[in-house]
């Protein structure tokens, strides 16, 4: 029996963990280390209408238990991934999340409109969160009026499931969620990276070039359960949860606050088999768990009557 | 190329913060090109995530053995310096694209440039040159003596040219003005150290064949972050340092 498949709009997965978008590149390289089909999904790196060439370098730094990290949305343009990138994907028959990202609302219609027709493509991820590119999306995700409006125009044109990236950089988590549901979302995702910054002593200036960064990683992690558990008690969608996912426990965690499936970002970085390897484990947290499938445990935290006596 | 869990056989200070490391094990038979490198994993838990790339410094691919030579600059690398015989290294590798040798032929001539961290890879390079019997020169830079390492093991290999910025060792200057000798005999170039050596170094080499190492901060290693990237004379414009390179003929990437 598997105990680990989980169904959401769009993504019938064998396991709950996907790599994150943009800690994956488009699924190539790490096909190299270990078989993708491993995998309960693979969310793609950001694409966008046309090619970007991304920020200048540094574009990452180490911080303490996570990173920063200031890319830029580098990417091809939608039709050199569709041409050159979802192809390697095909092999490994797992649903695919493209990940879109855009400056005003007819590129993300645009690239949603071509991206949900490909037979490869399962659902779209609105990336309304980059906070490393002006005008790369952001200003949608900290306004609940512009995120709906975005959603609204995206979801007319998609031909699969639409799900919004949101931004941990809001005063209200609930606030969004709510706003993009309403606006006919089929799932969230969350959190997106932090705005973060250091400063190099030697040079008195900030490492990365773009300055600000995402910060990402095991430090981020109490963040995005703190708003998976808020968000997910305010919203009748599912959620993709993640922010500094190392460990089956970790996932585990994530699900218990809210998340319906859960992906793994930074931690591929630190171990390229981060994925295969904790899904490896997963039925071993359950066991001392004493559950039987994992979808038992979503939202758990807060739904009446699931917790187990304390004598267990 | 693998994740590989290495015994430290060795670790000394052979310069001002430089340290050789040597480790052994399983996977280090797959090291056999100069210019590649390793990833490596500078701590322990979950504190410090991102690895450090290290070029291979020389590997004994018949014994399993590898020697990475690198500068403890920062927390990590700090770290890395205090592992000792008996511990464990956790690296990727090997990685990227290294220097290919077919470039130059037995009797012909090389000359391998290098400054500070970068030196290191040469050393790999330039034993596998020499012994296909090609005639290999080096012109090494260092900021002062106190930063210099392998001077006599370079000069086991070949004709050796030192500069040093403060002149306490070989000539006061920098790396290209010491090798106008060496480049009078139309060698094909492998360098390998900071940007503005390398930029300095491409008016040396015009109208020889060169080819280059570069180094950036890099996230994943594999090409999947796009955190190394490099602007190229490529259809898409850009490298990855990681993937693509680090090695590329000069003329694809710009400086």
């Amino acid at each position: 029996m598997n105990r680990l498949n989980v169904s959401l709009p769009g993504l019938e997965m064998k396991n709950p963990i996907m790599p994150a978008s943009g800690c994956f590149g488009f699924g190539k390289d790490y096909a190299k280390w270990y078989d993708l089909s491993l995998l309960g999904a693979v969310a793609i790196k950001a694409a966008t209408v046309s090619p970007r060439f991304g920020n200048p370098t540094p574009r990452v730094a180490e911080t303490e238990s996570g990173m920063l990290n200031a890319i830029g949305l580098q990417n091809p343009g939608v039709e050199k991934i569709i041409s050159e990138e979802l192809p390697h994907l095909k092999p490994y028959g797992i649903p695919v999340v493209a990940n879109i990202a855009g400056t005003a609302e007819e590129d993300y219609m645009e690239a949603a409109e071509i991206l949900s027709k490909h037979e490869l493509v399962s659902v779209l991820e609105l990336n309304i969160s980059c906070p490393n590119v002006k005008e790369g999306g952001i200003q949608f995700g900290t306004a609940p009026e512009a995120a709906a409006r975005l959603t609204k125009m995206v979801k007319k044109v998609s031909s699969k499931p639409v799900y919004v990236k949101l931004s941990p950089n809001v005063s209200d988590i609930r606030e969004m969620a709510q706003a993009v549901e309403e606006a006919g979302a089929d799932g969230l995702s969350m959190i997106n990276t932090l705005i973060g910054m250091r400063i190099d002593l030697k040079s008195r200036q900030p490492v990365l070039a773009n300055k600000t960064g995402g910060l990402s990683g095991p430090a981020i992690k109490p963040v995005a359960v703190r708003m998976i558990y808020e968000a997910s008690q305010a919203v009748s969608i599912p959620i993709i949860g993640m922010g500094g996912v190392m460990t089956a426990e970790d996932v585990i965690e994530m699900m218990l606050a809210g998340a319906s499936a859960v992906a793994v970002g930074t931690a591929n970085f630190a171990n390229p088999y981060a994925c295969p390897e904790i899904i490896a484990d997963l039925e071993r947290v359950l066991d001392s768990m004493d559950v039987s499938h994992i979808s038992e445990i979503i939202g758990g935290s807060w739904k009446p009557c699931k917790t187990p006596s304390l004598s267990r | 190329m693998k994740r590989l869990n290495l015994n430290v056989v060795s670790q000394v200070m052979i310069a001002d913060n430089i340290f050789e490391l040597t480790v052994e094990g399983e996977g280090v038979e797959s090291m056999k090109v100069p210019g590649q490198f390793v990833h490596v994993r500078t701590g322990e838990g979950f504190s410090s995530l991102l690895r450090r790339p290290i070029s291979i410094c020389d590997a004994d691919t018949a014994n399993n053995r590898l020697k990475m030579v690198y500068r403890a600059q920062g927390k990590g690398t700090a770290w890395l310096s205090t592992r000792s015989r008996g511990d464990k290294i956790d690296l990727l590798g090997p990685l990227g694209n290294g220097f290919n040798q077919d470039v130059v032929e037995a009797g012909g001539k090389a000359l391998l440039v290098g400054g500070g961290i970068g030196v290191p890879p040469l050393y790999y390079l330039g034993r596998k040159l020499a012994q296909k019997g090609v005639a290999v020169s080096f012109a090494l830079g260092f900021q002062s003596s106190k930063d210099a390492f392998y001077i006599e093991k370079f000069k086991e290999i070949g004709r050796v040219a030192v500069a040093t910025a403060d002149g306490t060792i070989g000539k006061k200057g920098f790396v290209t003005d010491v090798m106008d000798k060496f480049t009078a005999e139309q060698p094909v170039v492998f360098a390998c150290g900071p940007s503005p050596m390398l930029r300095a170094l491409n008016h040396k080499t015009e109208g020889l064949n060169a080819y280059y190492s570069f180094e950036e901060r890099m996230g994943c290693g594999v090409g999947a972050c796009f955190a190394c990237v490099c602007e190229a004379a490529t259809p898409s414009g850009y490298v990855k340092i990681c993937s693509d390179g680090p090695v590329f003929k000069k003329e694809e990437v710009s400086i």
